[in-house]
């Protein structure tokens, strides 16, 4: 359908393109004509995400889900010296553009009342950062997928700084501090990589499809490069214990941030595990495995101990999403199907629970002005509606099964246990204490007697929180029984990509045997 | 049918729980949401008996499949029903007791005010039962497991405004939730060995496995061992097996009609169907089988004597059913799992019974459940008071030994101690089982008529207002305890022939059925023949003295006569001591003398539930506050964010000026600075090397 259209670059850049468009009208035209475009401004965003959302739904529904390989593949020249503009999707990365193209639209939309002031460059902002996102799941370009993953942080960054809360300062400071300490170090890694490549080929490149499938790196230096690109994975993740910065950012975003924040950007760490830690340093991801299985099992545990004890509603689901992600990692790194798949499905799954949930916190936040769970109470009474679909959320966040929730946890842990049952026994005990957080936090708002005065008048849901909260609940159940919708379309990539690794690591161990 | 069967109460549910709550508009009114559920869940009823005839007589066994699920390389798990004679008894059970219930809601639930809310939550905790029940793979069930535990929150946290019922909500769930967590292992470990998660699959595979050795956690386990027992910690948390069972009792938190179905009759019983569905599993683990011999025998035990001191009716009953699963569990740990599924279908009838006629009793009292201010009350509801006598008969065994008249439970329990005795020779697990299952017996039968008389018997002990205005119920409460009146004398003597493997091949296959004849069969014979035949038997060694007690040496049907004998007497014994502690006795007297003397030390130990809660409280439950607080404040506050952000902010001097900066606007500077110079650096550094 898209054959010879360039319709990756184009639903990457044409957010851009749109939010810099805007940019530049506000700042050349009057100041009365400045606020009439910045009401303006929501519709034009909701318009571009929405046809990119649209194109990529086309896109999926066109991609041929029996190929392993990259589709839709661009290469045009860019900077040169085997730099290049490579762009291309295959079934891993494929669902996460359409899961970025799906909650743009719904925080748009949410945002279009919750937002007061500097709405036009707020709409920017969340043009530009859907554009980086998608561009870091289409690169096929080691250094333009740098530049995406590290810009990304740019709009995120000032989406906390200016529109967030209190404290917004420290925790888009921290946010920064953490992000940074990770990028130079990859950064560093790949520049090697770079001149690697020209030693093994003659001439260098960074060319993924290449580095995937040929690059040939000795044992002792893959240890060091995956554990440089650990170090940004392993923040943006987060995981334990490189995580403090999650749950400061989630609490100062605006609910939209948080969304996006939760939904997405958590998504760029185990993304890049996948596309570059496996295939390319696959004896050190073995190796070094180990590191990860511990780190997820005490981010699960922990994070979950933690959770339970927050007043803070944010900061409550902000620390499951650690705890969740805790899962992500053990699937990926057991290296089997069931647990890359199981990984993936999380990832995506957690973006649809976890920016509803966030979603239904900001319901209540803009109505009361405060996250504070003490707060709250007795909620079912006034806002019904609400109760359902807070319940239906915190059930999928329990991992309930006929929710997406339950296919991710259990499929990774099927393949953890396949590793070691240890880690299985670990990670299950996220599955206790997944339960007592989630229903603590239910107790507390929407169950007792309402005991706060000022909740006697409160509303409950407004049509446009039901257009935002729907499809989310729809997606929800929808996945939880019907999986193959996401596990067919990754199937074949993530097939490949045990291969090549099985093929890779047992090449070593056949060498080592004299 | 099975269509029909598994999705008209999830449909019941939908539209009651989607158009008649306020959830937007309020499309139907209350009187529609509860004709249709319970009309749905009759039709579903109606159609389960009727599968339990063609495959229990007619052995039509089908496998139906209704949508792809899980297909991830070698995990496969599609929805899909498999009927055989398992499913289809629990079927009925499920869908007759459900329906009944939903009926009698109309009764009990008169004056809520979100009756849709309610009715859908039953539907759905139906549909979710049905589906863990017709379920052909550990997936499904395990789908159908927590499903169950989802609507049983929803229900024992009915009354959202009550402190106790949300907090006795969320320890249901959580405990459950424990057990979940071993299920969950169990079902990974069994995909491990097998490679399917397909009952079919994975039975037909047993052989071939069940020496397999794996490693777990440090040690070195036979798999199948590790399999049987990492299911069976599933089965205790849904079946409030000992150390998982505090949930049970605070579950009573819920409306009645709740506590029937799903507290009695059919989730409870979810543990005792799952050991039954994988019953090759436990043939070839005979350590854990032995293990849930025990378990089940002591949990008899423990909440029976439990049960015998407790004053809220519904918490006598909740023990009670405790402890009648445990006598499940221990038919099923011996092996005997035709006898432990008869006495999950016969339970079922008995114990909703009960507690339906619980119900009764405090709706008529408005809402009054302790039974120190019950009493005499059995002239103003004579039909509760009957149906009760019914159910207390049903429950402590009634009959006559070596023939077919009796009650249900007198059917199905003594086909248990039965089972037990037969074991013993091999196991002692089964020998204690046996023992404990007669003790057990006693102590129920005394707590049993030990409700009955405090509530009904004597004189009333509450204000008079309420007694003025208690009434019996109306027909839509009374018609399901008179049907079940009937399943509670009757389900035992015609399903006892079949059940057991006497009469037609009930089972197919579905069951083993343990080897043995058994008593009660058809043919009555008198005493006096009995007497006479000689102990000839082989299969027991028992000596076989003669004289004035022969004939409780004597053989009948492969039992000596006294092991027929014993629970009968027991059960006698137990409404003795009843009868002149609470009948001959004052209760008024009884109860001051507690009061004032605080009831000793025994008393209060078992008032107090063996102290298991306060324990829990104490060990888990602040551990797990404790370790939440100290990773928080000091893991995440002082350790990570003291000596990494925070640390480097210190030491790098005049950070903080740089911070207020971003503070007064030039964000946007800064970030494009940073943008630009990642780029410039970049682009030099590549040009550099690679040029």
């Amino acid at each position: 359908m898209f054959e010879g259209y360039p319709i990756l670059s184009f639903i990457t850049f044409a957010p851009l393109v749109v939010g810099v468009l805007l940019m530049v009208i506000s700042k050349i035209s009057k100041p009365e004509a400045q606020e009439q475009l910045a009401k303006n401004s929501v519709l034009v965003a909701l318009l571009v995400s929405g046809v990119v959302f649209f194109l990529s739904i086309i896109l999926v529904l066109d991609f041929d889900t029996t190929q392993a390989g990259f589709q839709f593949v661009e290469d045009t020249p860019w900077l040169g010296g085997g730099i290049e503009y490579r762009m291309g999707v295959d079934g891993i990365s494929i669902l996460f553009i359409l899961l970025t193209a799906f909650l743009t639209p719904l925080c748009i939309f949410a945002s279009q009342t919750s937002i007061k002031d500097r709405v036009l460059e707020y709409m920017v902002a969340f043009l530009i950062l859907e554009s980086l996102v998608i561009g870091v799941f289409c690169a096929l370009d080691l250094v333009l997928f740098y530049l995406f993953f590290e810009a990304v942080l740019i709009p995120m960054f000032i989406i906390i700084g200016v529109w967030g809360g209190k404290n917004r300062v420290y925790a888009s400071y921290k946010f920064f501090l953490y992000t940074l300490f990770g990028s130079v170090l990859m950064l560093a890694a790949i520049i090697y990589i770079y001149n690697f490549s020209a030693q093994q080929f003659g001439a260098p490149t960074t060319d993924m499809r290449v580095l995937i499938n040929d690059l040939d790196i000795p044992g002792g230096v893959q240890t060091w490069l995956w554990l440089a690109f650990f170090a940004s994975f392993a923040v943006k993740m987060p995981m334990w214990p490189v995580h403090t910065w999650l749950p400061d950012a989630h609490v100062e975003a605006p609910t939209a941030g948080s969304v996006i924040l939760a939904g997405i950007l958590l998504k760029l760490g185990g993304y890049g595990f996948l596309r570059f830690s496996l295939p390319l340093f696959p004896n050190a991801s073995l190796q070094l495995a180990p590191i990860i299985y511990w780190l997820s099992v005490i981010a699960i545990i922990y994070t979950s101990l933690v959770a339970y004890r927050q007043k803070d509603m944010k900061k409550l689901i902000a620390y499951s999403s650690v705890a969740h992600m805790g899962f992500v990692t053990l699937g990926i790194f057991a290296f089997n199907l069931q647990g890359i798949q199981g990984g993936i499905f999380q990832m995506l799954s957690h973006g649809v629970v976890s920016g509803a949930l966030f979603f239904l916190v900001g319901v209540v936040y803009d109505r009361m002005h405060t996250r504070e769970i003490a707060f709250y109470g007795g909620l079912v009474s006034k806002m019904p509606v609400y109760a359902a679909f807070f319940l239906l959320f915190t059930m999928a966040n329990v991992g309930l099964p006929g929710t997406s929730g339950f296919v991710g946890e259990i499929l990774s842990m099927v393949g953890a246990y396949q590793v070691s049952p240890w880690i299985a026994f670990g990670a299950a005990f996220g599955m206790i204490l997944s339960a007592v957080y989630a229903l603590y936090l239910y107790r507390e708002i929407i169950f007792g007697e309402s005991v706060n005065e000022k909740l006697e008048d409160i509303a409950d849901m407004t049509k446009r929180e039901w257009i935002i909260l729907t499809p989310l609940a729809v997606l929800t159940i929808l996945l939880g029984v019907y999986p193959s919708l996401i596990t067919d379309i990754t199937g074949a990539s993530v097939e490949n990509l045990i291969a090549n690794f099985n093929a890779a690591t047992s090449q070593v161990a056949l060498a080592e045997v004299p | 049918m099975y269509h029909l069967i598994v999705f008209l109460p999830l449909l019941g549910a939908a539209l009651a729980g989607l158009m008649g709550t306020r959830l937007g508009k309020q499309f139907l009114p209350e009187k529609p949401s509860m004709i249709i559920t319970t009309g749905l869940l009759f039709v579903a009823a109606i159609l389960s008996w009727v599968s339990l005839i063609q495959v229990g007589l007619g052995h039509k066994e089908l496998e139906v499949t209704v949508l792809r699920w899980m297909d991830v390389g070698g995990l496969q798990a599609n929805w899909a029903f498999k009927i055989d004679t398992l499913t289809a008894v629990m079927l009925v059970v499920v869908n007759s007791v459900s329906s009944l219930v939903h009926l009698y809601s109309w009764g009990y639930m008169e004056d809520d005010e979100y009756k849709p809310r309610f009715f859908a939550y039953l539907s759905l905790f139906t549909f979710a039962m049905l589906m863990l029940v017709t379920s052909d793979n550990f997936i499904q069930l395990f789908f159908g497991w927590e499903g169950v535990g989802l609507a049983s929150y929803l229900l024992i946290g009915y009354y959202y405004k009550k402190p106790s019922a949300n907090a006795a909500a969320i320890k249901a769930f959580v405990t459950n939730r424990v057990g979940d967590v071993g299920l969950a292992l169990g079902v990974m470990t069994i995909f491990l060995v097998f490679g399917s998660v397909e009952f079919d699959t994975v039975f037909a595979a047993i052989g071939d496995n069940s020496a397999r050795i794996l490693p777990f956690l440090g040690m070195e386990i036979n798999a199948m061992e590790l399999i049987a027992m990492l299911l069976f910690i599933g089965a205790m948390g849904k079946s409030a097996q000992f150390i998982l069972h505090v949930w049970l009792p605070d579950a009573m938190e819920g409306p009645t009609p709740v506590s029937a179905l799903i507290h009695a009759a059919t989730m409870v019983t979810a543990g005792v169907f799952l050991v039954c569905r994988a019953h090759p599993i436990y043939d070839a683990a005979p350590i854990t089988a032995g293990f849930i011999t025990a378990i089940g025998a002591f949990t008899a035990f423990f909440a029976a004597t439990v049960a015998l001191v407790q004053n809220d009716i519904k918490r006598v009953i909740a023990y009670s059913t405790c402890s009648q699963l445990g006598y499940m569990f221990f038919a099923a740990g011996v092996g005997a799992y035709n006898a432990a599924m008869f006495h999950l279908f016969t339970h079922a009838f008995f114990k909703a019974l009960l507690f339906l006629c619980a119900g009764s009793v405090i709706h008529a009292l408005h809402h009054e459940q302790d039974m120190r201010r019950m009493g005499g009350i059995r002239k103003k509801v004579p039909w509760t008071y009957i149906a009760m006598i019914i159910g207390t008969l049903a429950i402590t065994g009634i009959g006559i030994p070596g023939t077919s008249i009796g009650f249900a439970g007198f059917f199905s329990k003594d086909a248990i101690i039965e089972a037990a005795y037969t074991g013993s020779g091999e196991s002692n697990a089964a020998a204690f089982a046996f023992w404990v299952g007669l003790i057990a017996a006693l102590m129920t039968s005394f707590y049993s008529w030990r409700l009955i008389f405090m509530t009904f018997h004597g004189k009333f002990r509450g204000d008079h207002h309420t007694l003025d205005h208690a009434h019996e119920s109306p027909w839509v409460m009374r018609l399901p305890l008179v049907l079940l009146s009937i399943g509670a004398v009757f389900a035992g003597a015609v399903f006892y022939s079949r059940f057991m493997g006497n009469a037609g091949d009930f089972w197919h296959g579905a069951l083993p059925v343990s080897a043995g004849e058994h008593h009660a069969a058809i043919a009555p014979e008198t005493l006096h023949a009995m007497a006479q035949v000689p102990a000839a038997d082989a299969h027991h060694s028992e000596p076989t003295p003669g004289g004035l007690f022969g004939w409780l040496y004597a053989n009948v049907h492969g039992y000596p006569f006294w092991v027929l004998l014993l629970p009968l007497v027991m059960s006698i014994t137990g409404f003795v001591i009843a009868w002149f502690m609470y009948m001959r006795g004052s209760v008024e007297e009884k109860i001051n003398h507690i009061q004032e003397t605080g009831g000793g030390v025994l008393y209060n130990f078992l008032l107090n539930k063996w102290y298991i809660d306060e324990l829990y409280n104490v060990t888990v439950v602040k551990l797990v506050k404790f370790l939440g607080d100290k990773f928080w404040k000091v893991g995440d506050e002082k350790i990570i964010d003291g000596y990494g952000p925070n640390g480097v902010a210190k030491f790098a001097s005049g950070a903080a000026k740089r911070l207020s900066k971003i503070q007064t606007g030039y964000l946007y500077h800064y970030a494009f600075i940073m943008l630009l110079g990642v780029a410039v650096l970049i682009v030099v550094a590549f040009r550099g090397v690679g040029g």
